[in-house]
Order: C-alpha cells, then structure tokens, then sequence
C-alpha cells in the first residue's frame, strides 16, 4: 500500500478530516486499471507535463498523494500541482501537505511541482483550458440549506484573530458545513463544478468527481453522456447499501480527446 | 505561488473571461522569495512547449526579471544550460509571498498574502 500523506500538522475545526471518501479518492487514482489509464493518456512521449488540480483541497491529502505518487499514478513525475479551496486554512494545510507528501516520497530527487494553493470558489480563476486532471471530493450530502459562499474577510486571519470565542466557534461551524452541506439532491455545488468542467479542461483534460448513492450517480452520468463527444464512467466504489453503492468515484472525459 | 501560477489562472469575475486584457493578471507590489530548488534540465525542457510565453514575458518583466527571449526558446534553444537556468530560476524557485494580482480589464486586486492568494470576490461581483 502507498503511504497516506502525513496531515498531522493540519487543525480540523475548520477543515475536513480525511474519511472514507478521501481514502476512496487515492485507492482509484492508484488502482491498476485508473493508473495505467492516466500513465497512457498523460504519456510523456506525447504530452507535456500534466497540470493537477485539485477544487475544495480541504487539508490536501489527495492532492498530497496524487503529487506525491506521480510516478506511479502518471506514469511520470514531472507534473505541476495546484488546489483551491473557499477557505484559506485549508490552502495552507494543502501546501504543507503537498510539499511535505513530495519531499517524502520523491527522494533524492523530487520532481513534481505543487505550484500554489488558492483561496477560491471552485474553478472560478483557473485559465479556461489549462487543466489537464481535476479532482473533485464535493460537498454532497443532501441539505436543505446550501452555506452561503465565503468573501475574502471571511478568510481575514487579523479578523479570526480578533473574534471573541462564541464568534469564532459560528465561523468554525460556517466552514465545516461547506465541507459537507451539499443542499438540494446533494448537488447543489457539484451541479456548478460539472458546469465548469467543459470550459476549464484541456483537450485531453479529464476529471474525477466523487458522488454518493443520495445524489444519484446514475443520472448525473447520463446528463454528462449527454454533452456533445463526453463520457462518464464509475472508476470506484465503497460501501454497499441496499444493493448500491454508498460512494462512487466518476470519471469524465472527452471521448475525442485523444 | 510559484510564478508559473500566473500562466494558468486569470481574473475570476465571470464578465472578464472574454476580455484578452483579463490575462495574464498583473503582479503589484510583490515581494519575492527564492526557494532554491534542484535544477531539473528535462522538467524546464518539458514544461516550455506548455507555457503560453508571451504572457510569462510579461509576468517576468513586471516581477524585474531580466528579459526572456522574444520568442518562446525551441530545439536546440533548449538545450542552452543558461536559458534553462534562468527558466527555473523564474518558474520554480521564485515564491511570490505578498502583494496582488490585478485584472487589467476590470482592476480588481486579487490579494496575495503568505503565498496564498485570494480569488473570493465581494458578493457584488459573483
């Protein structure tokens, strides 16, 4: 088994503690099948370095381990890494996280590249066509309520320094929920990053999003099916319940992307 | 952030994406840092042919690097040890810690602080 990235250094009041689904998320990238599937398409005879991003970092244990395996995912070690996340602590924790998994794994010569971490709402500044892999561990549970997006003086540590304790703990709890509350169906956020997913991928571009059983993968594949030359396909699962799987990892892609 | 970030990201107000003048984002104010990092002849010469270099000229010039080359450095320019150095020095050992990213269409300041920039907009521009 590859090693998990060392997140020891991140504090979960405001961040997602790595779980089932981000366990998920590094089996299928380096299962036999995802891995010789990305080394094939990401080939370093024909394609130049990979650019990985990842949206909704949290504290970067996959985008950790997807730079820190490189090798053994890609086929190759030279890719840039890159993560956005709507709160800044976590864009600290996933640099960390990223350059620490890289310095452990890839001596004595590292390779792979974590480039930034951004605070930011999902793709939103990423340039259209630039991303080549992006990993997508959603808010999805069903939720009546959808959290209102964080501004950037949600994320103003002179202002996190200054709150009394009752203030801090609704701003803890502000930014746990938009690591889970996925609203309607569970997709609210997850509907806006598949909508994103045409105009940011480069022609050879795939992503992986992960779904549960309540936000009905089935159909969301179908939807995608349904964009002019894309596919959708289940590349892992966890968890079965009442015959269904609880957790699925879809990949999507351009069916003329290569 | 690396400098190479620059190449890849561009303002995030929706109603810039169309305007050429929304990218690359400009650097104001930026204090930089040196990382040193092992030179990586193949990974320059790999990441090169992916760098949109006209903006990367940009970006360099603002950030005071001496100028890169006008045309983006092919076949056997990319075996020069010295273009290779001064690329890695550039893309990957400089860290922009502080300072802001600007839209030069619509002027928004995107803020950079401890290396971590902040692309969230106020909720009038979502």
């Amino acid at each position: 088994m590859l090693p998990t990235p060392d997140t020891s250094h991140v504090s979960f009041d405001t961040i997602y503690e790595p779980s089932e689904d981000s366990y998920l998320f590094l089996d299928t990238l380096s299962s036999a099948s995802e891995s010789k599937w990305l080394s094939e398409r990401f080939d370093n005879t024909k394609h130049t370095p990979p650019l990985v991003v990842e949206v909704g970092t949290g504290s970067g244990v996959v985008l950790g381990f997807a730079a820190a395996q490189s090798e053994k995912i890609f086929g190759r070690r030279d890719i840039l890494t890159l993560g956005t996340d709507v709160n800044r602590n976590a864009c600290l924790a996933t640099r960390e996280t990223a350059i620490n998994a890289i310095k452990a794994e890839q001596q004595p010569s590292p390779r792979t590249i974590h480039i930034s971490s951004l605070t930011a709402d999902l793709c939103a500044p990423l340039r259209p066509g630039s991303v080549d892999v992006l990993l997508f561990n959603p808010p999805y549970v069903p939720t009546e309520d959808l959290p209102r997006l964080p501004s950037a003086v949600d994320n103003d540590p002179a202002a996190a320094a200054a709150m009394s304790r009752s203030a801090k703990f609704d701003s803890d709890s502000f930014f746990l929920s938009l690591t889970y509350a996925g609203g309607a169906d569970g997709m609210e956020t997850t509907d806006r990053l598949l909508d994103a997913i045409p105009r940011v991928l480069s022609p050879t571009g795939v992503a992986y999003v992960l779904l549960c059983k309540q936000n009905n993968p089935e159909d969301v594949k179908e939807r995608i099916r349904g964009w002019d030359g894309w596919n959708a396909e289940s590349v892992g699962s966890s968890g079965m319940q009442a015959g269904w799987e609880k957790l699925v990892i879809v990949r999507i892609w351009r069916d003329d992307g290569l | 952030m690396k400098v190479i970030t620059a190449n890849f990201v561009t303002c995030a107000v929706k109603e810039c994406k169309t305007s050429p003048e929304s990218y690359p984002l400009h650097f104001h104010d930026a204090e930089l840092e040196q990382q040193e990092q092992e030179f990586q002849p193949e990974f320059i010469r790999n990441i090169v042919p992916r760098i949109d270099w006209d903006a990367l000229r940009t970006t360099s010039n603002e950030l005071g690097f001496p100028s890169l080359p006008e045309s983006k450095p092919e076949g056997e320019a990319l075996d020069d040890e010295q273009i290779l150095k001064d690329l890695h020095r550039l893309l990957l050992e400089t860290q922009v810690s502080e300072g802001k990213l600007v839209c030069g269409n619509c002027g928004h300041e995107y803020m950079i602080k401890e290396g971590i920039a902040n692309f969230l907009l106020p909720s009038h521009l979502v």
